[in-house]
Order: structure tokens, then sequence, then C-alpha cells
């Protein structure tokens, strides 16, 4: 099987059938789960059986139908968050890379500002500036994570507008824009794709922390990361029901650093054979 | 419950044994929680303590701000520590009677406006001073200024003068009569420290203070020259700052800790299976509160505010949320075990149909938002999801926001219309009622306001013939029950545990840790 | 190359005072006040009007913060609103522990991901890779208190290996000290581990594509020895950015671990000084973390900097 001109690996494979089945699972969640959201159906962290195959919750709903409405919640979220901090983190890391050293300084400056702040505080400067919304969630999330994709597509870019073939353009009079898109981007990828499988679990998790504090997702609605805060006492009496959502997360964690990896494995390829 | 009443003392003289007890328990429909926390009780009743050893107490509620003065204490680990430290006048026992402390007896004069306190004589402090009136005059007077920040400030309030009247005698007069002066000197801020002091710790306590560090531990080592034989068994005291309720579990597991209070009642069930460790669980006076404002639309209208009592399933949210460890509320707070609790009010039941017939009837058809936070108590939010549930039944749609718990009590409560909220026991029902429903309690925080309830509270403080009292409480209870907007969907079990070679602990309904006293009632098993 | 690191530093202690300013600023406008919070629910309006009055609010902002600032480089970090205590005495032993954590944890940490990296990249889409990935990357999606959860279950209660609380004093020698908090570390080191392994491995793999790499093919020399001695010093900088970031972590981040260990660290005590709104302490550890922050920064900046031979001259 190929895709994009590459031969797929069986990891990748695995990978892609993960997110696949992920999606698919969550978007015709209304017609899979066999319950709705917030029904009350049985006793609390009653154990998985025919009706319930997951077990139920801490207030007793089903723990199936949740994890799929839950995944429209995180997924879409997360995805969003991350792509989101992505942009933002990596046109001003390679901004100020490639420009000069008065915009490199201010915008490193700003960065470590706002990364030096303790996230407790800032989150709660948000909270009592902005109030509680999903926009706002979405936008606190991804500004606080473009830091660090700033800072390590900052460092990234450094390496590489020192190279010879950087100059090489530079001194053709090639443009800023051409010069990022073409030279630094393809060079700087694999650590920036790497960071990318992994800030997008991180994001999961992060969205619960933050519906801890009173910023996020309202409830009845489910997402995977405070499902398993709200389960997490269960595991003290050999319960299931926190590991079920943390199964998800890891789950599509490992399809997403599967496919993560092969990009990597293609990107080095292709850049080895042609050189 | 005569019969009850005589296993007990059957128990305690040893003439049945522990499994008779608990079957016998069983069959009179006693629950098998109560009868455990009877016979952990029960089982020390002939044994003779035993002196010495460390004791280490996992405790919740510890911030590193807290500070040894007891007028700053408002949560577990700084009450249990201050109690080893200081004395007050008086004690509430297990059974929520008035015992003498300092005060060795006290005299109510007619009308119950004026209070005489004679004091214990031969009691030292700490630092070797001996305790006279002027200390007390001093150590009450502490939170009565004018620039107090005391949390007793409000229960002093009353009180027109209080002076040494002799030496060994302090005299309390009061603006009104009030019949409950005696539990009020109880209350656990009015610990006795010497005159001219900050309250950095010496008290005339059990324990003496070895050191502090606010939010991480206490040590405390055996007061040589204690005044009461009857109490302070262990050499020296660990308190452990261990805010984690799993934490605490764990840790008393793991045998790091001897004694913690404040047990998830989701986790009782696993404690109970643990041959090392002793659930103590009481029925209490805490419970837990949705209050709607009487002041804002659509509470100002009763038939809402009742389509609401009848649109909450209180069953299914005491076996959710507290795991049945609780009792459910009937929308008044005064306690099944309270002398004053009148029992032939109706229960408010889950009933969609009157709750449909009140919301027709208040003419109101749009949506109300509750605000909730687990800052307000723990599982509110979960409590908020069943009650949007059964409010959906009842065709009332009830949106919940969760906001953070930081700030909660700053921004949400008092000020949003429709919150949760939750309140400790106290000892007497003229407190708990005078506290929160009396129309310019500044806590009265459903703004439930009533002329008519107001006099006769105040008229039934003064009131000294207990049938005449009792009818008045049970008219208060009663006018609270149908009117007011505050829901009390349930009363919570105060659930402490400990190691099982710790004994001598017996819960009290009103307070954790047996009273907040549980360091100088416990010895070790070796 | 010295004037260089010489500027690094200068804009390193602007960023400081500007993060001080801001980190003033924001305790001030959070809502609600130390009176209200320390009080609670049990707050009268009369009992707040003698706190706030007591605390002396009524100075103009600015004044505040230059006395503050001030203050500070004195080493004089005024006392606690909260307890009236002098907050050094807290913040110092408190600041002790929470270093003490996180170089234990980062001392286990860092040489292992990065070796588990190395090797992975050695052993691209081998079986060993293959299952450090997945183990770190399941350890990474479950959150860190439930990390500690399961380790306090199976290494506390179960086998009785290790103590369930890390309430460490003064007086424990060092042994024991590093004995209590063995689960907290490996908690913490759970947690950073599959972000500095993947980030060493993809660099790796990311340089591998160089021309000056496939010459070290062509010349026959083993992959092992090409990625050690070729592919990782030219994959050092987003290498040591990402420690850097982690490490940091383990300074600022472990409020969740030290709440579930019961570790007297200085996380609890920033998270109890903003839920009593006690705004000196908030500002005290808030820029001590700022501090830690820039620091590390700094550091990684100055070593990127050292990494790579053509950014020693400035562009």
């Amino acid at each position: 099987m190929r895709l994009l001109g590459h031969r797929l690996s069986g990891g990748a494979a695995v990978g892609f059938a993960i997110i696949l089945a992920n999606i698919v699972a969550i978007s015709f969640a209304r017609w899979i789960a066999p319950y709705g959201e917030a029904d009350l159906v049985g006793d609390v962290w009653a154990p998985p059986s025919g009706a319930d195959w997951l077990g139920l919750d801490n207030l007793g709903r089903d723990m199936f139908s949740r994890l799929l409405f839950g995944g429209q919640t995180s997924v879409s979220l997360a995805l969003l968050i991350t792509a989101l901090s992505f942009s933002l983190g990596i046109v001003m890391g390679f901004t100020a890379a490639t420009t000069n050293r008065w915009i490199d300084a201010a915008l490193s400056r700003l960065v470590d500002i706002i990364m030096a702040i303790p996230q407790l505080i800032l989150a709660l400067m948000v909270l009592s500036v902005l109030g509680t919304s999903i926009p706002v969630l979405i936008g606190t999330i991804a500004i606080l994570d473009s830091t660090r994709v700033f800072r390590l597509s900052r460092a990234v870019a450094m390496n590489i507008t020192v190279m010879e073939y950087v100059e090489a353009a530079r001194l053709r009079g090639e443009k800023l824009w051409w010069i990022m898109r073409r030279e630094v981007l393809p060079n700087a990828l694999p650590p920036l794709i790497a960071e990318f499988g992994l800030r997008f679990c991180f994001t999961l998790l992060f969205i619960a922390s933050l519906s801890f504090l009173g910023l996020g997702v309202q409830p009845p609605e489910a997402d995977w990361g405070s499902m398993v805060r709200d389960n997490a006492t269960a595991i003290n009496f050999g319960g299931i029901a926190p590991l079920v959502p943390a199964a998800a997360i890891a789950l599509l964690t490992i399809g997403v650093n599967l496919v993560v990896d092969w990009f990597l494995s293609i990107h080095g390829r292709a850049h080895g054979e042609g050189a | 419950m005569a019969e009850w009443d005589y296993l007990k003392t059957a128990l305690a003289a040893g003439r049945i044994g522990r499994r008779e007890f608990m079957s016998r328990a069983a069959a009179l429909g006693v629950s098998a929680a109560l009868a455990d926390s009877v016979l952990a009780g029960a089982a020390f009743a002939a044994e003779t303590p035993k002196k010495g050893g460390h004791l280490i107490l996992g405790l919740n509620g510890a911030a590193s701000g807290d500070s040894l003065d007891p007028a700053t204490y408002t949560a577990t680990f700084a009450q249990v520590l201050g109690q080893q430290l200081y004395n007050t006048l008086t004690e509430v026992d297990e059974k929520v009677k008035v015992q003498p402390a300092l005060a060795e007896s006290w005299e109510g004069k007619p009308g119950a406006k004026e209070w005489i306190f004679k004091l214990r004589k031969g009691v030292t402090f700490h630092n070797g001073k001996t305790l006279t009136a002027a200390d007390v005059v001093y150590s009450l007077n502490h939170h009565r200024a004018k620039d107090s920040k005391s949390a007793a400030k409000a229960l002093l309030a009353s009180i027109s003068e209080i002076k040494a009247s002799a030496p060994d005698e302090v005299t309390i007069t009061l603006e009104s009569g009030n019949a409950d002066m005696p539990y009020i000197v109880a209350d656990y801020h009015l610990g006795i420290g010497p005159e001219g002091t900050k309250f950095d710790g010496v008290g005339t306590g059990c324990y003496i203070l070895e050191s502090f560090e606010p939010g991480v531990r206490a040590r405390t080592k055996i007061n040589p020259n204690k005044w009461r034989s009857d109490r302070g068994f262990v050499e020296s005291v660990e308190t452990l700052a261990i805010n984690d309720t799993t934490a605490r579990v764990n840790a008393l597991i793991s045998g790091s800790a001897h004694l913690i209070n404040r047990v998830d009642p989701k986790t009782v069930g696993l404690l109970k299976n643990n041959k090392k460790v002793v659930v103590h669980e009481i029925a209490g006076a805490a419970h837990y509160t949705f209050p709607m404002r009487c002041d804002m639309a659509p509470f100002d209208n009763k038939d809402f505010r009742l389509a609401m009592k009848y649109a909450i399933d209180r069953e299914a949210i005491v076996k959710t949320v507290l795991l049945g460890h609780g009792k459910v509320g009937n929308d008044q707070p005064i306690a099944t075990f309270d002398p004053y609790y009148a029992a032939d009010i109706p229960q408010y039941k889950f009933d969609p149909d009157k709750a449909k017939f009140h919301l027709k009837k208040s003419g109101f058809s749009g949506q109300v938002v509750l605000t909730v936070s687990d800052g307000a108590f723990t599982g509110a939010v979960d409590a908020a999801q069943l009650f949007q549930a059964s409010a959906g039944k009842a065709g009332i749609t009830l949106l919940i926001d969760r906001v953070p718990a930081d700030g909660y009590w700053d921004n949400v409560w008092l000020k949003k219309p429709f919150c949760a909220s939750y309140w400790d026991g106290r000892p007497t029902a003229d407190q708990m009622l005078t506290v929160v429903y009396k129309s310019d309690a500044p806590w009265n925080e459903s703004f439930w306001k009533r002329p008519d309830f107001d006099k006769l509270l105040i008229e039934a403080r003064a009131e000294l013939d207990p049938a005449k009292r009792k009818q008045m409480y049970h008219d208060l209870e009663l006018m609270i029950h149908d009117d007011s907007g505050n829901i009390i969907p349930m009363f919570n079990n105060t659930i402490d545990a400990g190691a099982s070679k710790v004994k001598g602990f017996v819960p009290t309904p009103t307070l954790q840790m047996s009273g907040y006293r549980a360091t100088e009632k416990v010895w070790l098993e070796a | 190359m010295l004037p260089l690191v010489a500027q690094r530093v200068a804009l390193g202690l602007l960023t400081l005072l500007a993060v001080s300013v801001l980190v003033f600023a924001g305790t001030e406008i959070l809502p609600g006040d130390v009176a209200t919070a320390i009080l609670g629910q049990s707050a009268t309006p009369e009992a707040v009007e003698a706190i706030r009055r007591s605390l002396g609010l009524e100075e103009p902002a600015a004044l505040r913060y230059w006395h503050w600032l001030a203050g500070f480089l004195h080493g004089d970090l005024g006392n606690s609103l909260a307890n009236g205590r002098p907050i050094i005495e807290q913040l110092d032993f408190r600041l002790k522990n929470t270093l003490f954590l996180a170089s234990a944890a980062a001392s286990v940490a860092v040489p292992l991901s990065v070796g588990l990296g190395i090797l992975a990249a050695i052993n691209q889409n081998g079986s060993f890779d293959r299952i450090v990935n997945i183990v770190s990357l399941s350890a990474i999606s479950l959150p860190e208190f439930f990390i500690g959860y399961v380790l306090i279950l199976l290494l506390a209660v179960k086998l009785d290996w290790f103590p369930s609380l890390s309430a460490i004093s003064p007086e424990m020698s060092f042994g024991e000290r590093l004995y209590d908090i063995a689960l907290p570390a490996a908690t913490l080191t759970l947690v950073v581990l599959a972000h500095m392994m993947r980030m060493t491995r993809a660099a790796i793999i990311g340089v591998m594509s160089h021309p000056f790499i496939e010459m070290a093919f062509l010349k026959g020399l083993p992959r092992w020895r090409i990625i050690v001695q070729h592919a990782l010093p030219n994959a050092l900088a987003p290498i040591i950015n990402v420690v850097a970031i982690n490490l940091a972590y383990l300074v600022v981040g472990v409020i969740v671990v030290e709440v579930v260990f019961v570790y007297p660290g200085i996380g609890q005590l920033m998270v109890d000084a903003v839920s009593k709104r006690d705004v000196p302490v908030v500002q005290a550890c808030g820029l001590i973390f700022a501090g830690t922050y820039v620091g590390l920064n700094l550091l990684a900046d100055i070593l990127a900097i050292l990494s790579n031979p053509l950014l020693r001259v400035p562009k």
C-alpha cells in the first residue's frame, strides 16, 4: 500500500487504522452510542456487562457512550488547539530566526515573559478577564503552547539559517517567505512533527486540568481527560473506570505517533536519496 | 429506641459479644455503619488506656498560611492542632451535651441574660502562668474587638459585657437572653490563652507545641502539668498536612498515619475490608445546600421554589454522591439527632407531577442556571448533574455553570441567583438558624426574609421551658421547610478512620475527629 | 563569543524585570482579596473591612511595586498576609525541597531519556524502538496524579517498598530523604521521559538526511558510530531546548505531584497563597518561578550557541 507516493510501513498502517477508527467512532457517536451522554443507567462504577461493555462511570453513566461523545469534544478541541499553536509558533519562530536580530530579540523576550509567568497565575488572570467560554479555552491553550513551539522552531531554524544553502538563497535575493517555506521548513520538519505528536496528547490532558479550574468543557458534556480525573479514585479498589478513558488517550496518541514516525522516516529517506 | 440503648449498655458491660451485638443491631434495623462505630467505641470500655507512644494524624484543610491564633481557624488541620494546645471554657461531648472544661460549673440568671462561669483551680498554661479570670476575659475579647478578624465575632455579638467578677469567676452579660450560652463558649475558636500574649500556641491543652511548619506538619509533646487525668495518653504527636483524599487513605493503609479525617465515601468499602484499619462513621449535622435567592426572579416566586424542591431526586444524590453515607435532607437544617428536630414535617420526595403543577402555577417557563464548583463541597458538580437530570424529567431546564473553586466564596456564593454551599453542624439549633436563616444574618444565603421568623427565633432563644421551646423550634423549622429558598438535599456522615491499634476514638456528630479533640482522647495499643 | 553571552544575560535580566512588573500587576488584578479569601465562607463585611485596614492596601500600586522590588533585591520578601510570618522562612526550605526533588528526577530522567532516544534512533523502526516508544507514549497518556496513584498503590500499599508520603523534614539524612522521594521522583521521570526521548530520537533522525552523514555512510562507518559521533552533535540544539523546557517544568510544574505525595515544595506554597490571595507570597513565588525559567532558557540558548560553531559568529 502506498500513500503520498511512499510505501506505507506496518506501523504506519496500524497508526492510520487507529486514527481512522477513532474518527469514524466519534463522528457517528450519535448512532453508535447505546445511551445518551448524560443518561443515568445504573449503579456507580458498575463493572462491565453485556449491555454496558466498558462499565459505568462515577455517576452511573455508560462509559462507552461517554467515551464516544467525549471523543468528539476532546479530539476536535485538541486538533484545533494543536494546529493553531503550531501555525502561530512556527511562523513566529521562523520569523525570529530568519529576519534581523531586533525582531528576534523582541519575539524571544515576549515569549520568555509569557512562559515565565507561572501557569496558575496566568490561567486565573485570563479567567478573571475573559471568562470561561470555549473560544477562550482554545485561545488560551493555543497561545500557551505556541510559546513552546516557538522556542523549538526557532532553535531548529537558527541552525538551518546559517547553513550554506540558506546563505546561497539569501544571496540569490530570494524573498523571506520563500526561504522559510522552501529551505527552512523542510529541514526543520522532523523535530516539529515529533513535537506535534506529543503536543496533541498533552493538550488532551491539559483540557482536563483546566476544566478542573472551571475553565473548559461544561458538565454533563464529557472529555477524555476529565473522565480519567473524575473516575480516578476507583483505581484504589481495582475498578477499571479510569483506565478506559486513559487507554483511549493512549491508543490515539500511539496511533498519531506511529504516523509521525512514518513521516520522519520517509522524510529522512527522501533527502538521503536525493543527496 | 430503648432496645438499642439496652443493647449498647449490654455490650459496654461485656454481657454480650461482638457477633451477637451486630446481629441483634441488624435485627433492630440499625445501620451496619452505626453498629460498627458503637462497637469500635465500646471495645475499649473495659480496657484501660495505655500511656506513651507516637501518634501521627493525617488531616486535610492545611495551608501554608495557617496560624496558631484560634481566631483564624477555618479548616480541620488548624482546628485539631488548636485543640491539642488550647482549652475552651466548656466542651460539647459525643452526645452533643455540654460538659465542663476550664469552667468547672456555670449558672444562668433568670431570663438567661447573665451567665456566671466558675473557673477550675490550679490550671497552668504551658509557660507556667496560672489560669485566672483575667485570661478568660482577655481571650474572649480577642474575638470581640472592633478590628477583630475572627470568625467567632458574630457568635459573641449579643454579649454586652465580659468581666472578671472574682479571680476565678467570669460573668458574661448579654443584650438579650440566650439559654445556649454554655454551648457558645465551647466553640473551637474560643481557646483560652494567657493575658497579653499573641496566641502563638501557649494554652492549657494536653500537648505543648514543639515545632510548626504551616501547611506541612506540627509536632507536639505531652504536657507534664496537664490539668486533666482522663485525657492525654500518647507521649508525642505529629500532625501531618495531607490535603489529598487518596493520599490520606494511602497513608493510613501503608501505616504512615494512624488517624485520618474526611474519608471519601467511595473508599469506605475498601477500608472496611482491611483488618488493620477501623472506619469511624457517624450520621452528621453537616449538610449541603443549593440556595436559591428569594430576592431574584424566578426564585422570588414561592411556587417556583416548590417546583424546584419537588424536582430534585434526593435519594439518588445520597446514593450516588455519598454512596449511601448520609441522610436525605428535608430543606431544613436541623439534624435528626438534635433534641429540637421536628420529626413530623413531611419529607420532600422527587415528584415530577407536583413539580410540574407548581411550575405551571408559577407561570415561569425559561431555563435556570445553577452555578457550581467542587470548591462548594466535594461532589457538588456531580450532585448538580443529577439535579439537572431529575429536573429535566419535571420539565425544568437546568443549566450547569461550572466555575473555578478559586474565589468561589467571593464571586459566586451570596451573589449568583442559584449556587451550591455547605454547612458544618452547629451544636445548637439556635446557632444554625441564627447564622443562616435570620433575615439580617450576613450568611443568609437564600436571602429569605420573614419578620415573623426572626421574632419567634429571638423568643425561642430566651425560653427556658423545654416543651415550649421545642414547639417554637418546630414552627421555625416548618417555616424554613415550606418557604425558604434553601434546598437541602442531604446530610453527610462524618467519616474518619484510624489504624486498629488506635483505641478510644468516639465519633461525634457535630464535628470531625471526635469534636476535634481526638488527639487527647485516643491511645495506642502496642 | 563572550559579548554574545553577555548580551544574552543582559536580555535575561531585562525579561525578568518585565516579568516582575507583570507578576506584580497580575496578582493585583485577581478578583477577590485576601480579606475575603482568608475568611472564606465565614467572611462578614466588618471582618473583611478589619483585615483590609490592617494590611495597608491603600498605598498607590507603583509605590508598592518599588518597595517590593527594592526589598526583594535586599533579600527582604516581607511577611505573609495570612499568618504574618516572614516569607523567606517558608520559601527557603520549600525552595530547597523543590530543587532537591527536581534534581533527583532530572538526574535520572535526562540521561535515561537522551540515552533511550539515541538507542531508539540507532534501532530506528526495530523492535526496541517500537517498545520504548509505546511504553513512553502510554506513560504520558496518563495524567501525572494518576501515575502517582498507581505507583503508590503498587509500590507503597501492595509491596510496601517505598513510603506513600514524602513529607521530608530538614533533620533527615540525605539518604533518608532520597528514599522518601523515590516515588515522586519516579512519577516525574515518567512524565517527562517520553517528551525528551522522542525529541532526541526525532532530532537525530532529522539530521540523518544531511550530506555529511551520507558521506560517513559511504566511508563505511557503523550506524551507531555515525549517530553518536556525527549526527548527535548536530542535533543538540533542539534536544537542549526540550531538556530545558522539561527541567523548568520539574521546578515550576510539580504542584500536582506535591499534593499527591504530600511533599513540602514551593508549588503548594504558591497554590495556597493564590487561593488565600496572600499577594506577597504569590509575588515572591512568581518571581522565583520566573527566575528559574529565564535562567534555564538562558542556559539553553548559550549551550545551543556553543553547540553550533556557525552560530558562534553573530549575524
